[in-house]
């Protein structure tokens, strides 16, 4: 395994289209939810806590081999707004293109032909760290943590904040991400026994609701 | 788990009686949940859970189980809302919750509100498996602290299958203790009540409804299957049930 590789896929450079989106940080900004580093903070401390959480459990089950097809459907009960389901083809879509580039394998290229719009992004990115040669903790530790960088780095671009707050944020969610990664890594684990079930579950009703309003929005900086 | 605790099992079995209505051939209430039957409207039976005692309790462990057979149709409510209590013990309680729906059956699923008081814990799992055919309309609302008070632990997971592909698997956790962020302003931001009421028709698989927002607390949306589910959120108890009965409202009409 080549840690380099790590850096690779988890830098925020990684053609994959992720700037694009601000992890449901826009609709909470124009709602007043988000207003400085401590609600940011708060922000991607609940976002991590559960669709980071379930994107880690999901991106460590498809690195350790488990059938995509499953995970993706598992990823769709797990995400009852229909704008976040699409943002998380779309995204899945991008990567798909940029690690079938970087890492070309027959993994990837099945799940392509099996999902021509795109499977969910945290499915996707598991399987390109298991075709970069990466580990189930490499590829919980990348969604988890761009779970949180999304809304940190758009939160700059829609309150001018300063990047230095945002990125302390992200520092002083570390050890917190840390404790994520693990437990997502023992579901994705207990599921090669007790199947897709196993993964977690954690919905943040906020996130769901925001995802809606924004979609409707006629207007707006980032996709979702 | 406390083996002190209250361990109850309540039954309830729905099936068409082939003259037009719908018999309850198993209707077993057990210690604290109480089973009454009471007048249902054309073709369906109608059931009240009434708490015979408060409760759960910490240590406590309630499971209600509902079997809708084909063709049968069964209501379900409670008379008074579910409170969570701190037990005499530290222990955690459990309130599990399992509906089987078969082909051409309906259920509604329509309890009043749980409580999660100071000190409490609870963790609840609802978990609905449906035939292809089967119709569904669940309501699940949570109450984060008596009024004026501090909310217990509570974690709720709703889990909902059709011909064994689940199309709902979704955990909330609130309270002293849940991890971090269940307050903040991607999960509750202060509100103390939310609530999620499900549909499930066949029909929804070609016509799935459209998602949209009801104002800034609530959504309705189709999910992946034929299903269509309201997610809200709001200060109290009264203003969520305002907006969910809103939400099932506009889902009849459809």
């Amino acid at each position: 395994m080549s840690r380099a590789a790590l850096l690779v896929l988890a830098d925020g450079r990684f053609p994959a289209g992720g700037h694009a989106h601000s992890g449901g940080a826009e609709a909470a900004v124009k709602a007043g939810r988000i207003s400085g580093a401590a609600s940011l903070a708060d922000f991607c401390r609940g976002r991590l806590q559960t669709a980071g959480s379930v994107a880690a459990a999901l991106a460590a089950a498809a690195a350790l081999g488990i059938d995509p097809v499953a995970l993706d459907r598992a990823a769709d009960a797990r995400t009852p707004s229909p704008a976040l389901r699409v943002a998380a083809r779309k995204l899945g879509r991008q990567l798909m293109r940029a690690a079938r580039a970087t890492w070309p394998s027959a993994e990837l290229d099945a799940l392509a032909r099996e999902f021509p719009k795109g499977a969910h992004q945290p499915v996707v990115l598991g399987l390109a760290a298991r075709a970069a040669g990466l580990g189930p903790v490499d590829a919980a530790y990348c969604a988890a943590y761009e779970s949180v960088s999304g809304p940190a780095t758009a939160t700059v671009r829609l309150l001018s904040l300063d990047p230095f707050d945002a990125t302390g944020v992200l520092a002083r969610l570390a050890p917190e991400t840390d404790r994520v990664v693990d437990r997502a890594v023992e579901a994705a684990r207990r599921v090669v026994d007790e199947g897709v079930d196993a993964l977690p579950a954690g919905s943040a009703p906020l996130l769901e609701i925001g995802a809606e309003i924004h979609a409707g929005w006629p207007v707006r900086l980032f996709a979702s | 788990m406390n083996s002190s605790g209250v361990r109850s099992v309540a039954t309830i079995v729905a099936r068409d009686d082939g003259r037009g209505g719908t018999a309850l051939p198993v209707l077993e209430s057990d210690g604290p949940l109480a089973l009454r039957r009471t007048r249902g409207s054309g073709a369906e039976a109608r059931v009240m859970l009434v708490g015979a005692m408060s409760g759960p309790l910490g240590g406590d462990h309630f499971t209600v189980r509902a079997r809708v057979e084909e063709g049968a149709r069964l209501s379900v409510g409670s008379a008074a809302a579910t409170i969570a209590l701190p037990g005499q013990t530290k222990g955690e309680a459990r309130y599990d919750v399992r509906l089987d729906v078969a082909d051409q059956a309906e259920l509604h699923w329509l309890p009043e509100q749980l409580i999660s008081a100071q000190g409490s814990d609870l963790y609840v799992t609802t978990r609905i498996e449906l035939a292809a055919t089967a119709r569904l309309v669940l309501r699940e609302e949570q109450v984060l602290g008596r009024v004026g008070e501090e909310p217990g632990r509570l974690t709720s997971r709703l889990t909902v299958r059709v011909a064994g592909q689940a199309v709902l698997d979704q955990e909330l956790a609130c309270g002293p203790g849940a991890p971090g962020g269940w307050d903040g302003p991607a999960v509750l931001a202060g509100h103390r009540a939310v609530g999620q009421l499900i549909v499930v028709r066949p029909e929804f698989a070609a016509e799935p409804v459209p998602a949209r927002a009801l104002g800034e607390g609530a959504s309705v949306v189709p999910l992946a299957g034929p299903a269509a589910l309201v997610t809200a959120v709001a200060p109290d108890a009264l203003r969520l049930r305002r907006l969910l009965d809103e939400a099932l409202a506009s889902l009849v009409r459809m």
